[in-house]
């Protein structure tokens, strides 16, 4: 198959040979038979994401392993890492084998469980880390994403036991008792809009500890969605050590603030903007960014959390918190961090697929387009704008903050091991 | 005027004296024998209350009666919402019976918000969980000027739990718009970090603003705070932070004390303050009705006969 017309990295249109999965022969006026018109689309390595929820088992009405992943091919992705906090709770080599059976099964791309990293997320004992390790999902990334391994000593214990097995622990750094209840952002709005504040101070007092004790035991870290300017700050100064600790940052982070909550096209108090961590500050999304682009953060995860209807059509704290963030995450990477100047193409690339892939150990995911490759190839158009319309969700869940904005740019098509998921921006 | 009452903050200086006006002549109406008036005969006000609060319930009750509109009390205990129903479907249901008005308590911030994008008709917040209480406000604004004769260069403390007060945050913006000077007088711990963002200023120290106020409003502190941590107990508490009568020696001679009710009697405020005659805790429960048949008024549209 030949895919014609496409910009690597937004260079020079050339055509693409695709054999047997793999990137065959690159270069301009190529021969055969089939072939895909590009349209002078930007084509990037499959975009790979390092923070997903598919909800499945037990949140079928949120989200399968078979939607999840359509929504996943839509927004230009080949590989997913699926969280763990699903019900039963993936803490187990049998329920991690069957996210990745499923994610296998239907094929919209590959489908990697994150394990958990303590007993049903609770806390206090470790988990069978190695069981999932050496399952057939080969877990490598573990996490007890939505609540904090706020255990000093089970942390520390978490980052040495991952070692045997090149494994990584992602942290959702949130200190629990500073945020019990906690609503919003806390700030200038939450203090005018009576919602119990999330202090900064939560997220940052756990990245300092953690990447304190992965640094005294030689261990990676990763660092979930950090949304604060002295979340950075600490990174920064961890980084610099030569220690081994990557950081991620959501798309919404990178765009949306928490004046939103206040003020908004939809109205004040709507939970379409509750999501953990909160929105932050003007100065957060700027600090978030120039961290993204100097390497501080290495990579955009879109944090995918579908609800239903029925939990965000309500009083803001009852409201369950998160966004989807699949199908718009390159878009409004283009908006945040393109349009600003902040990133080329190559960087986006780098970001959303490239290191991903390798924080999550992927062997056939994130590789440079490039003879000899895996055919997992996005093409995308940045240069058109459209209005987000979540109708058109491949999700289950309609959960955005973005419906009716304009955001530019649209996935014309992905290819997973050269064949494709998603064609003239529609599920094939 | 807007359609809904859900912040303090939405009323210009305009609104807010009109209300407050409004008010004034309706209160010579429930001097007379008899109080009600056919304004908003055939219109329907419903009480959501999702919280206790039958002080607030029964002012909103009175005001809408005497102003001759059909008044339906919606309690959310032992009602559809304790089988789970939503907001949402609540009000719908509400919707679809017609209400021109709604007057909301609910325990959650925002609710008032959310209500308004589901429902026609007027939504008034009667208290959302630690946002507003804009009503509280306006009647404590009408009960000042009362009392002192206008709210323009006045000195207002207030003092309690600002954190998670409802009243406080209403009454610093009305006060605000009508040009008072607001002191908010907190221990640290029950002020939110971003206060200096406020239009007012803040003391820790009761004593020192004490002789410069008009008026002071005692804040109730909640049960639940006081083994949250937020203080070291109650008895200290109220020796930093009660008005007890050597406290109310300090005050100006002519300043009034307030308190938007229930009170702790003994822990915020004395006895004996709170039943002295420059407390004005009694008139602002009647003034309540009052100041919510202005709103009603207003809201709806209704003309005075």
């Amino acid at each position: 198959m030949i895919i014609r017309n496409v910009r690597i990295l937004g260079g020079e249109p050339v055509d693409l040979r695709i054999a047997d999965g793999v990137i065959a022969e690159i270069g301009p006026g190529l021969e055969g038979p089939e072939s895909v018109d590009g349209g002078g689309a930007i084509a990037l390595p499959g975009l790979v994401d390092l923070h997903t929820h598919l909800r499945e088992p037990g949140r079928e009405d949120a989200e399968t392993v078979q939607t999840g992943t359509q929504s996943a091919a839509r927004g230009g992705y080949t590989a997913v890492h699926a969280m763990a906090n699903t019900s039963p709770v993936a803490d187990t080599a049998g329920v991690v084998e069957q996210v990745w059976r499923l994610g296998r099964e239907f094929g919209h791309c590959d489908v990697h469980p994150v394990g958990a990293v303590t007993v049903g997320l609770e806390g206090r004992q470790l988990a069978e880390l190695g069981a999932m390790a050496d399952s057939a999902a080969r877990v490598r990334v573990f996490s007890d994403d939505g609540k904090c391994v706020d255990d000093a000593v089970l942390m520390r214990r978490a980052l040495e036991y991952v070692k045997a097995f090149d494994g990584v622990v992602a942290q959702h750094a949130q200190e629990p008792r500073l945020t019990s209840g906690a609503q919003m952002n806390e700030g200038v709005v939450s203090g005018r809009l009576g919602l119990t504040g999330w202090p900064a101070v939560a997220e940052e007092a756990v990245i300092a500890r953690d990447c304190l004790l992965a640094a005294h035991v030689g261990s990676r870290l990763h660092v979930c969605h950090v949304s604060t300017a002295g979340s950075v700050e600490i990174l920064r100064w961890a980084k610099s050590k030569g220690w081994n600790i990557t950081a991620e940052v959501t798309p919404h982070h990178l765009l949306l603030t928490d004046d939103l909550v206040e003020e908004s096209p939809v109205g004040a108090y709507n939970p379409i903007y509750k999501v953990n961590p909160p929105l932050r500050t003007r100065a957060d999304v700027e600090a978030l960014r120039a961290a993204l682009a100097d390497g501080t953060i290495d990579v955009v995860a879109t944090d995918h959390a579908p609800h239903p209807v029925e939990d965000k059509e309500t009083e803001w704290s009852a409201a369950a918190m998160g966004m989807v963030g699949l199908e718009t995450a390159l878009s409004v990477v283009q908006e945040a961090m393109v349009e600003t100047g902040l990133l080329d193409w190559a960087g986006v690339a780098q970001r959303m697929s490239v290191v991903p892939a390798r924080i999550g150990r992927l062997t056939g995911q994130g590789q440079p387009l490039q003879v000899g490759a895996p055919a997992n190839i996005t093409l995308y158009d940045p240069s058109v704008r459209t209005k987000v319309d979540p109708s058109a969700f491949a999700s289950k869940s309609r959960n955005t903050p973005y419906e009716g904005m304009t955001l530019p740019g649209r996935v014309v098509a992905t290819f997973l091991r050269g064949r494709p998921t998603v064609l003239e921006g529609k599920l094939v | 005027m807007n359609r809904h009452l859900i912040s303090a903050g939405d009323l210009a200086k305009d609104d807010a004296l009109l209300i407050l006006d409004t008010a004034e002549e309706l209160a010579r109406v429930s001097e007379r024998s008899i109080k009600k008036l056919p304004t908003l005969r055939g219109r329907t006000v419903v009480n959501l209350f999702f919280e206790d609060s039958t002080r607030t319930r029964i002012s909103f009750e009175a005001a809408a009666k005497r102003l001759s509109a059909d008044v339906i009390n919606f309690s959310a205990k032992g009602s559809s919402v304790s089988k789970g129903e939503s907001l949402k479907d609540t009000a719908l249901t509400l919707e679809a019976m017609g209400a021109d008005a709604v007057v909301i308590r609910h325990s959650a911030s925002g609710a008032p918000y959310r209500l308004a994008t589901w429902v026609h008709g007027s939504v008034v917040n009667a208290g959302d969980g630690t946002h507003e209480h804009p009503t509280q406000a306006l009647l404590d604004a009408f009960s000042m000027r009362r009392r002192l004769g206008g709210l323009e260069g006045r000195k207002v403390t207030i003092v309690g739990d600002v954190l998670h007060s409802r009243v406080a945050r209403s009454n610093v913006l009305l006060l605000h718009t009508l040009g008072a000077e607001v002191t908010l007088v907190a221990p640290p711990t029950l002020l939110p970090v971003s206060v200096g963002s406020w239009p007012c200023e803040v003391s820790y120290d009761l004593d020192a603003v004490l002789p410069k106020s008009d008026a002071v409003m005692m804040l109730r502190v909640q049960k639940e705070r006081m083994n949250a941590a937020y203080f070291p107990s109650e008895r200290e508490y109220s020796r930093r932070y009660g008005l007890d009568r050597d406290r109310f020696a300090k005050m100006p001679d002519d300043a009034i004390v307030m308190h938007p009710g229930p009170m702790n009697r003994g822990m915020e405020i004395a006895a004996e303050v709170a039943d002295s005659a420059r407390s004005t805790i009694v008139e602002q429960v009647a003034n309540g009705v009052t100041i919510r048949m202005a709103v009603l008024y207003l809201l709806l549209g209704g003309e005075i006969a």
